[in-house]
């Protein structure tokens, strides 16, 4: 052990208040572990909200179907990494995979994550862009001709029954996707809500939670995106696609609003042996990240300001400033959420007797560095994704489009 | 429906139906405690009398002699808490010895309702939730009833420090991976006692075969009215407690 080992850690028990058990001085899932679920819930929330489009027939919201897929990849691409880093032997992770325990809820991770990865979003993806990379392909030279053949799998049908058949499979990927993003962000709660050794996280709601939590994220995220990438693009924001996103969201907002809140009275009405100590949880250790930061400011705060937007007249740019704020706030909202579970059902003793302190790292690998770095890396990716299959019609595409038909 | 189709539909049939079966098996162990069958292969338990303890922490030091714990106060496969239960009902627990108790507090004797020390470890559930929750098996139970922990399987993602009710887990910091009480595993299978359980100056630990009816543990519980630690929580613990107090956490 080193000796900034021994410090940090008597540093942390000096700061014990109560009783903990004598192994309980650091916490064991970091920073890093706070990353993970919110990074799988805004893909969740990404496909779903591209899914709705699909599936319901959205015509409002047919704008961003494209680029909230990428973005659910773009962020799936990312979401392990965490999980990787913060392993003692991130080299034995492929066991997860080849030797895995079917009893334990983490061990699906692997099979959940490929699934969702390989058998839906991928493959929405490519029967969405099928026709598109083949068209660019035509019209192009040099690397990108062959990134875009490449991607097409040298594919080459461009007639109207092929183009029928992309659309049919991506509408039977879309009817299998939404249960699965629904696996994949509940089965991330499941992870959390099976622990009975943790009363705060014991729950049978935690699944649901996540998964109502995850739609919000992702929606705001796909608004955020939609508003930021379409100014620098020079085009107009399409005000009935924005107000019907964050019309979804509202109402996500409220449901998941509406779980949180009957987890609260179940627990505080049920007042069983641990209610003790999750005050003392509450009113000492989360009192900023989880009554400011969660509920204050990260949904009472944006389901008023979106209930300001319904009721008054408010005109465009006015209600896209507003729009804008809420989904900021609401990023934040979701990112204390997944602090509070993870980081918060860790600061009290499983003796039910006492609470332990996080002191985040600046540097090193579980670090706030690091999971900052994680944190962006997504919008890297989705850059470079959207740089590969641009989500909007393109001068060129147009202009493919019609030599392709006529 | 064709051959080759009909043959898909039962690959994937059987793939979902198996997965979910895997969750509900049980283990041969956690059996073979309930139905009391004593097998070829003892069942290991082990018994603490609380009124016996002196709180020496000679079982604390032995343990970390023997198992190459890390020598610093943060990390314990057992340790013995102080239990001070005051007159106004207040309960003061230390673990003594370790970090988070680096000074005892001083109680003034007339405001002493009881006192107590309880030696705790790993109390190798027969349904133990850290087995069940090891993504990749590293964490398993023996056929005696003993939950190890493979070094060179463990990927190090504490999972299982999580799951375990009693704290009995942490991390250990040169090797990364998960560690814990074996009930020296090492010396048990020789037909030694655990360390802890050698070093016991007043006999308050002792260790045997749950299912033997000569064994030190099964007079214990022949002799004392035994609790285990959060037995509602149905992870069968099998370190059995005699005189354990209502307030042991």
């Amino acid at each position: 052990m080193t000796p900034e080992m021994v410090e940090r850690l008597s540093e942390l028990a000096r700061q014990v208040q109560g009783y903990i058990y004598p192994n309980e001085i650091e916490i064991h899932w970091s920073i890093l572990i706070v990353v993970y679920p919110y990074l799988t819930g805004l893909v969740a929330g990404a496909f779903i909200l591209a899914s709705l489009v699909k599936v319901f027939n959205l015509k409002e919201v047919q704008p961003t179907y494209r680029l909230s897929l990428l973005t659910a990849l773009a962020f799936l691409l990312i979401a392990p990494l965490p999980l990787l880093l913060h392993l003692g032997h991130p080299e034995r992770s492929y066991e997860v995979l080849i030797t895995p325990n079917p009893r334990s809820a983490m061990a699906m991770f692997g099979f959940v994550y490929a699934w969702y990865l390989m058998a839906v979003l991928l493959l929405e993806i490519w029967f969405t862009y099928r026709r598109d990379l083949i068209l660019y392909a035509r019209g192009e030279r040099g690397l990108m001709r062959w990134v875009h053949r490449v991607l097409a799998l040298f594919s080459n049908d461009v007639s109207p029954e092929a183009i029928a058949f992309d659309q049919k499979a991506v509408k039977v990927i879309t009817i299998i996707g939404i249960p699965s993003a629904f696996l994949l962000h509940g089965y991330v709660g499941f992870i959390f809500g099976s622990i009975k050794a943790n009363p705060w996280w014991s729950s049978v709601l935690m699944p649901i939670v996540f998964l109502f939590s995850a739609i919000v994220s992702g929606i705001a995220l796909v608004i955020l995106l939609y508003m930021v990438i379409l100014p620098f693009r020079g085009e107009p924001i399409d005000m009935k696609c924005l107000d019907k996103m964050a019309s979804f969201l509202f109402y996500a907002v409220i449901v998941d609003f509406s779980l949180e809140f009957l987890d609260f009275i179940h627990r505080l009405y049920e007042s069983e042996e641990s209610i003790k100590i999750i005050s003392q949880l509450v009113l000492n250790k989360l009192i900023i990240s989880l009554l400011v930061m969660q509920v204050l400011l990260g949904m009472i705060a944006p389901l008023a300001l979106m209930v300001a937007i319904k009721l008054l007249d408010l005109n465009h740019e006015l209600r896209k400033l507003l729009y804008f704020l809420s989904v900021l706030l609401i990023q934040l909202g979701i990112f204390s959420t997944r602090w509070n579970v993870v980081i918060g059902g860790q600061m009290f003793s499983k003796s039910l007797a006492g609470l332990t302190t996080y002191k985040m790292e600046l540097v090193g690998i579980e670090g706030l560095l690091t999971s900052i770095a994680l944190l962006i890396l997504p919008f890297l990716v989705l850059a470079v994704l959207l740089k590969i299959l641009p989500p909007w019609e393109t001068p060129e595409r147009v202009a493919l489009e019609s030599t392709a038909t006529g | 429906m064709n051959r080759r189709l009909f043959l898909q539909r039962i690959v994937s049939l059987l793939l979902t139906l198996g997965l979910p079966v895997g969750l509900f098996t049980k283990k041969p162990a956690a059996a073979a405690v309930k139905n009391g069958k004593s097998g070829a292969k003892p069942f290991y338990g082990m018994g603490i009398d609380i009124d016996k303890c002196i709180g020496c922490a000679k079982c604390m030091e032995a343990c970390k002699a023997e198992n190459d714990v890390p020598k610093e106060p943060f990390f314990f496969r057992t340790w013995v808490e102080r239990y001070v239960i005051k007159h106004d009902g207040s309960v003061s627990i230390q673990s003594i010895g370790t970090a988070t108790n680096p000074s005892s507090e001083t109680v003034v004797e007339k405001d002493i309702l009881r006192s107590f020390f309880v030696p705790k470890l790993c109390n190798q559930c027969a349904n133990p939730p850290c087995v069940q929750v090891c993504p990749v098996g590293a964490t398993f139970q023996t056929e005696d009833g003993v939950v190890l922990v493979d070094d060179i399987r463990c990927i190090g993602c504490r999972y299982c420090i999580q799951a375990c009710p009693y704290g009995a887990r942490y991390l250990h910091p040169e090797k990364q991976t998960a560690d814990k009480c074996t009930f020296c595993y090492h010396r048990i299978s020789k037909g030694l006692l655990p360390a802890c359980v050698e070093v016991c100056p007043t006999q308050a630990r002792v260790f045997g075969d749950v299912n033997s009816v000569a064994s030190p543990l099964t007079r214990l519980k022949r002799m004392n009215k035994i609790h285990v630690l959060k037995p509602y929580l149905n992870t069968e613990p099998k370190v059995y407690y005699a005189n354990l107090d209502g307030e042991v956490k």
